[in-house]
């Protein structure tokens, strides 16, 4: 029987892609790094501040991880959780492994920490992207039930390369921010059908906005892992303008803001209905072409 | 600490664990808690609690009165972040974090 990625917790996600026994944690628990924000609030600290971090190897290759831990408050990136990535990405900078990976679930900035949340996220977009542009591939791996909302969903697309399992969700204001904002009308986030195909992980493999697309089973995201370690997409100026097509043709395609099923359809999709209820391999099948990213290829 | 309460507890006698790397169990959820268990140089079972529920001092000992008539366990720290878990979340948190700590070498 296969185990679920989304069901297990952080640390045994990262137990599960990187080779066995290879995980080595930086500031673990008994560290004590924790939160000096929520017990003002009155809520119990994390002793990892719902972030895990530390170096591994996969298929024997040098890798920095980390993985968030979204039953801890959504896995909302407040001051140290930032600073423990930040800290990492800066760390990669200094010693230059092979790849840093990050198991993304997060619904973003951890409001109760405020502007100290938001500007953790700002640090850990800046890191990450410094790190990219090292020539250090980055991978962000989006398999929990909370999805990567917010600030952490840009951090995702700042990386050379997205895993999504098919239960995975990727966007940036999450469905019940939507619905508070313009009505059940606009955005019904009890929908689920709905909340998925317009945020969920085939809808962003159909799109062009996620790089491969895996089954929820740790062992397919440690494969597809191991696949992008030598992926790197450098944010050259043709780099840019492509990513820019692509929207301006989604944007054109969907002028009146179709429903995802619509969409796909029109991006040329074959079947469109049918998608829902597909495995993630047949889901791959049916991209169209012309939406994948550039090219990518060892650097 | 407006909302939070801070408990502590040692129980005395138990046999003494050997060495075992600090493990973490659980986590800070509602109706969930943590768990980190450390080896401890004192004698004694040790429990720190920080507790999002106020209130619930007598049941938390009944709780661990229980845990360590179970497991009989000393030389070790116990430290937890509650977020309102019930008395048979928090016992089998604490029985996961005993098998947890068999198989962690330090």
């Amino acid at each position: 029987m296969t185990r679920s990625f989304a069901e297990l917790p952080a640390r045994a996600r990262l137990a599960e892609v990187v080779d066995a026994g290879t995980f080595h944690e930086w500031l673990p628990p008994s560290a004590r790094v924790t939160s000096p924000h929520l017990a003002q609030l009155g809520v119990p600290a994390a002793f990892d501040d719902g972030v895990a971090v530390g170096r591994a190897t996969l298929a024997g290759r040098a890798v920095f991880v980390a993985a968030q831990e979204g039953e801890f408050m959504g896995g909302g990136v407040g001051e140290v959780h930032g600073a423990k990535l930040v800290g990492l990405l800066r760390r990669a900078l200094r010693d230059r492994p092979d790849a840093v990976v990050l198991l993304a679930e997060s619904g973003g900035v951890r409001l109760h920490e405020a502007n100290a949340g938001l500007i953790a996220v700002s640090e850990v977009m800046r890191a990450l992207l410094d790190v990219r542009a090292a020539g250090i591939a980055t991978l962000v791996l989006i398999g929990g039930a909370n999805g990567c909302f917010g600030g952490m969903g840009i951090v995702a697309r700042c990386a050379d390369t997205v895993v999504m399992s098919d239960i995975a969700r990727h966007a940036m204001s999450g469905p019940e921010v939507i619905e508070s904002a313009h009505g059940a009308g606009e955005f019904d986030s009890r929908d689920r059908a709905l909340v998925w195909r317009t945020t969920g992980g085939k809808h962003r493999w159909l799109c062009g906005d996620c790089d491969a697309l895996v089954e929820d089973d740790p062992q397919a995201f440690r494969a597809a892992a191991i696949a992008a370690l030598d992926t790197h997409r450098p944010m050259t100026l043709a780099a840019l303008q492509h990513e820019s097509a692509l929207l301006q043709q989604r944007a054109d395609v969907d002028g009146d803001n179709a429903d995802a099923f619509e969409l796909w359809a029109r991006l040329g999709v074959p079947d469109a209905r049918t998608v829902p209820d597909l495995d993630a391999d047949a889901v791959r099948a049916r991209r169209p072409t012309a939406l994948a990213p550039l090219s990518t290829g060892a650097a | 600490m407006a909302g939070m309460e801070t408990l502590r507890f040692t129980f005395d006698g138990g046999r003494a664990l050997g060495p075992f790397a600090p493990t973490l169990v659980g986590v800070v959820a509602s109706g969930n808690l943590e768990v980190l268990v450390e080896p401890a140089a004192a004698p004694g079972c040790h429990v720190d609690i920080d507790t999002s529920a106020r209130g619930f001092g007598g049941i938390w000992e009944a709780v661990l009165r229980d845990f360590h008539a179970r497991h009989g366990v000393a030389g070790l720290t116990l430290s937890i972040h509650d977020m309102g878990a019930t008395p048979a979340v928090v016992s089998l948190r604490l029985d996961q974090a005993m098998a947890a700590i068999a198989g962690a070498t330090p």
